[in-house]
């Protein structure tokens, strides 16, 4: 039960940062300008190394190495949130999911610190560290188009955040195994995550000069976490291994 | 018959002189040693062998693999039986373990030095860069994330030259 419990966390966090990376790395080359052409790959670099990091933990624990966990599964196996999935032209919303994401990681990597789980407490405190600067980088540009723009900029970050903000709570879809999580200590909980996260976006946004949208129902963009995706996330996987599955067995 | 006498095994120190030479490949100023990632040196005299633990600066550093390649061919040079190179998160790296001579080798490189800070770092500190050039605190953050994942890239205000700075994390 436990083992299960804590592969199961570990795996939904690494196919976030795997799936979430490579839509940052999308905007390589195509940024509005060009230090937010390197701070979206550069994101994307990181989160990479967190998801290689993570599945190399699941190893440890009998699972495939870190290659096969990323390019070989099947869409179905997948554990990724609904949020992390769709693909996006609009910088304004790329920006809101940047931030709304990494504000969810930064929080969830501080619960993880002090898990019972020693090598993914070590994780999360060298991960965290990092993910500091994926926070800064978002919440500025929240706060200069939204607070210090203009109207067409804060009306465009109104818009992405009425788009996206319905669709992160996906990111907190509770899994079966929440109880033993925190009875051991491994993990304080998606119920908990997601309160610290409401408190500190509509902190965030009340100093950008945004309204939280209304959620009717928080539940409506589940099923990531038991393996049931989007139509984003079949042609992204299918992208994303064309060169690996030529020949697994080539050596880089 | 006479045995015969094994060489003098290698000490700690001298593993940490040979591994001077494994140079950053993104900054080829500053060696392993230095940057602050060689986080522990075990020598067992028994069995003669050396095992040598480092960790990343960025969890996702893609010279990761190539440092530790060169940190095995350098220490295997070293007259050990047996070289292990590993790499974990025991020690996380922090830019507080950059030694003063790396800092030194870093701002030769043109590179402004990663702030000082005790207890958890807060990434607000990075507003206060001084540029390596001119030495003015008037600098502006253009954005934290710069040409290798351990750089930030500012402007300095003073003398207008744009600069880098290794990231205190």
């Amino acid at each position: 039960m436990r083992d299960e419990a804590i592969r199961n966390l570990a795996m939904r966090m690494a196919d976030d940062a795997l799936i979430y990376g490579h839509r940052n790395a999308e905007w390589t080359g195509l940024a509005p300008t060009l230090e937010e052409d390197i701070a979206f790959s550069s994101t994307a670099q990181d989160k990479f190394g967190h998801a290689q990091s993570l599945y190399a933990f699941l190893q440890s624990l009998g699972g495939p190495d870190p290659d096969t966990a990323a390019f070989m599964r099947d869409e179905k196996e997948f554990l990724c949130c609904h949020f992390v999935e769709f693909e996006t032209i609009d910088y304004a919303v790329a920006l809101m999911r940047h931030f709304l994401f990494d504000t969810a990681e930064r929080l969830r990597y501080g619960f993880l610190e002090r898990s019972s789980v020693e090598p993914l407490a070590q994780l999360a405190r060298k991960i965290r560290g990092e993910i500091k600067y994926h926070t800064l980088h978002a919440r500025t540009w929240v706060q200069v188009l939204g607070a210090q723009g203009n109207e067409e900029s804060r009306l465009r970050m109104q818009s992405a955040a009425n788009h996206c903000y319905p669709m992160a709570f996906s990111i907190f879809e509770p899994s079966a195994h929440e109880d033993v999580l925190r009875a051991e200590g491994i993990f304080a909980g998606e119920v908990e995550l997601q309160e610290a996260w409401r408190e500190e976006v509509a902190k965030v946004f009340a100093e950008a000069s945004l309204s939280v949208p209304e959620v009717a129902d928080v539940t409506a963009h589940y099923g990531g976490r038991r393996g049931y995706h989007t139509d984003a996330l079949a042609p992204l996987i299918a992208e994303m291994t064309e060169v690996y599955r030529i020949d697994p067995t080539a050596t880089w | 018959m006479v045995e015969e006498s094994p060489s003098i095994l290698p000490s700690k120190d001298d593993v940490l002189t040979a591994l001077h030479d494994v140079k950053d490949p993104e900054i080829p100023l500053i060696s392993v040693v230095d940057i602050g990632i060689i986080t522990k040196v075990d020598i067992d005299e028994a069995a003669r062998s050396v095992s040598v633990t480092m960790t990343p600066t960025f969890v996702g550093c893609p010279a990761l693999d190539h440092m530790r390649k060169e940190i095995h061919e350098r220490v295997s040079l070293l007259s050990f039986d047996d070289v292990r190179v590993t790499v974990d998160y025991t020690t996380p790296w922090s830019s507080n373990l950059v030694t003063d001579r790396g800092r030194e080798a870093l701002h030769k490189h043109g590179l402004a030095l990663p702030m000082r800070f005790e207890g958890d770092f807060e990434p607000e500190i990075m507003l206060n860069a001084e540029c390596p050039f001119c030495g003015s605190a008037n600098t502006r953050l253009v954005s934290p994330f710069g040409p290798t994942l351990c750089r930030a890239l500012y402007t300095c205000n003073s003398c207008a030259q744009g600069f880098e700075q290794f990231k205190p994390v």
